[in-house]
């Protein structure tokens, strides 16, 4: 593919998507350059979770198209295989494999799908675990941990397949506000080593902080958008205003 | 009048209505209730049961008549090795072959109810539901009427005994109740399970041998081990078609002594007694396997 790092990274154009007689997506476009952080924010059913969930093919589209790295998503002659192995995703509810230990949760993937050398990724898996500040959980269960932890592992997981893009799907919307501070660490940690990442998040506050592009959608259609300084302090439409003046 | 407040302070009282804590009347009783129950108990027990259940019919029968208590206790332990080791053992091998023929095609036409080739899932759909809803003594008349005596592989003739018909006869209807149990088990797994999993590339088959059918196991044991335990209490019935497994063996010796009603209680009796006894093994392996396949979710 003939895609360059001066390219987005993630291009959506005029992208449609409907569930049956319900369109949840009517025409969004945005882009993702390498290393940049965007917050797709706005109320609930405005299609913010489908909008990332077709970024890596877990629903489909009906009309536009998605680019990752220059390769189109919903072509039918994709390899999804190798799509995933770039974009990595982190879900609200965590979804750890509830038999295997934190350890071997972030070492399942890379040891099965990308066939690496297990003592490998076994000392990847460590580092990884340091890194989101969870030493000594390394043989605890899912069921074992709390919220939080069983977040910060899933990212660690995610993150176990080296992705290009990390996708993060209101990941703390099921956290209580304590823990919700220690995944939102780990993320901008992440942010700030260059990670790309697409987040759909109600923490407007961490949103403004790490966010290079903010974008507001509303209804299926992106609202208004821009840098988190003039989205927040001067927002023009009257959808964002109204939306922020509950919400802050 | 004063009421008292529950969960405050011992003290508090008010006149208004008080909405009491709910108290369900009833406990619902576990999956494995019976089995972990009947593990528990020592290996005693069994013993203690089987001479009891033994030694009453011929006190209730043997009153008054010429043919005695002893008579009847002789004739029946005469016959007790003959049974034990011919009948029983044969009537736990049928079942023990036709639970290993009908799970191993039980998973595969479960998995075949989920695969995303829709003939595939169709077809095991069709075939599970064909022999979940037949009558288990109509497909054992089938499977031993159309089936031949032997089978001829250029010069080696490779007989089919009755036993071996049976099993295969018994096997269907398991196999579709197995399919359905598998089928049941996957399908309980949160979709959300998946969805990583595909997130984190692993192909359909990584994920339905890797993440999904490991957390199966444990729900799939308690249904599973109840499908042996009506299996095992449904071999008799194989019976009828002439194979020699316990019941059939008991008839034969109650003929051979004569055909004495003395005998019938006593002897039927012995052969309920064996079969309820065998459940103490059955609820033991059962325990342990559910403790093998534990996944604290």
């Amino acid at each position: 593919m003939s895609w360059t790092k001066d390219q987005p990274i993630v291009s959506i154009k005029n992208v449609h998507k409907s569930f049956g007689s319900l369109e949840v997506l009517k025409g969004v476009s945005l882009d993702v350059m390498k290393g940049e952080v965007i917050c797709i924010i706005g109320p609930s059913g405005s299609g913010k979770s489908t909008l990332i969930r077709c970024i890596n093919a877990l629903n489909d589209i009906q009309d536009g198209s998605i680019t990752v790295e220059g390769q189109e998503v919903h072509d039918p002659n994709l390899d999804q295989l190798e799509l995933r192995k770039k974009v990595g995703m982190v879900f609200q509810q965590y979804n750890l494999f509830p038999h295997k230990t934190a350890l071997q949760n972030i070492m399942m993937a890379p040891v099965l799908v990308l066939k690496q050398d297990k003592a490998e990724v076994e000392a990847r898996a460590r580092v990884l675990i340091k890194k989101v500040r969870l030493e000594g959980k390394e043989d605890s269960y899912p069921g074992e941990l709390s919220g939080g932890q069983q977040q910060r592992v899933a990212i660690a997981r995610s993150l176990a397949m080296n992705p290009d893009v990390m996708l993060f799907d209101e990941v703390t919307a099921a956290l209580d506000p304590e823990t919700v501070k220690e995944v939102l660490v780990t993320i901008k940690e992440l942010a700030a080593e260059g990670m790309t990442c697409v987040l759909v998040t109600h923490e407007m506050g961490f949103a403004r902080e790490v966010a290079d592009h903010i974008y507001f959608t509303d209804r299926g259609v992106i609202v208004e958008h821009g840098p988190p300084a003039t989205f927040f302090d001067d927002a023009k439409d009257p959808r964002t205003v109204e939306f922020l003046g509950q919400i802050l | 009048m004063k009421k008292h407040i529950p969960g405050i302070t011992s003290a508090a009282v008010t006149d208004l209505p008080v909405l009491l804590s709910y108290k369900a009347k009833y406990r619902a009783p576990q999956e494995l209730g019976f089995s972990h129950w009947l593990a528990g108990q020592s290996l005693w027990f069994p013993v203690i049961i089987l001479s009891v259940a033994l030694l009453w019919p011929f006190y209730a029968l043997a009153q008054g008549s010429e043919y005695t208590m002893a008579d009847s206790f002789d004739a029946l332990w005469r016959w007790m090795p003959f049974l034990l080791t011919r009948g029983f053992v044969f009537t736990i091998l049928i079942s023990f072959m036709t639970m290993l023929v009908g799970t191993v095609l039980g998973i595969l036409l479960g998995l075949g109810q989920l695969s995303p080739t829709y003939v595939v899932a169709r077809a095991s759909w069709f075939v599970t539901q064909v022999f979940r809803n037949s009558p288990w003594l109509v497909l054992l008349f089938i499977v031993m009427l159309s089936f031949p005596f032997e089978f001829t592989i250029g010069d080696t003739i490779i007989p089919v005994p009755d036993w071996m018909k049976a099993v295969i006869g018994l096997s269907l209807p398991v196999m579709a109740n197995i399919s359905e149990i598998v089928r049941g088990a996957v399908n309980s797994v949160p979709t959300a399970q998946w969805e990583a999993s595909e997130s984190l590339a692993f192909s359909r088959r990584q994920t339905l041998f890797r993440i999904i059918l490991p957390q199966c196991f444990k729900r799939m044991i308690p249904p599973w081990m109840n499908w042996y335990a009506i299996l095992t209490m449904a071999t008799p019935i194989v019976s009828i078609l002439g194979v020699e497994e316990v019941l059939n063996l008991t008839r034969q010796a109650i003929e051979a002594e004569d055909n004495r009603p003395e005998l019938l209680i006593p002897f039927y009796g012995f052969v309920l007694v064996i079969f309820f006894l065998y459940s103490y093994p059955i609820a033991r392996f059962t325990v342990r396997l559910e403790k093998r396949f534990s996944v604290n979710l």
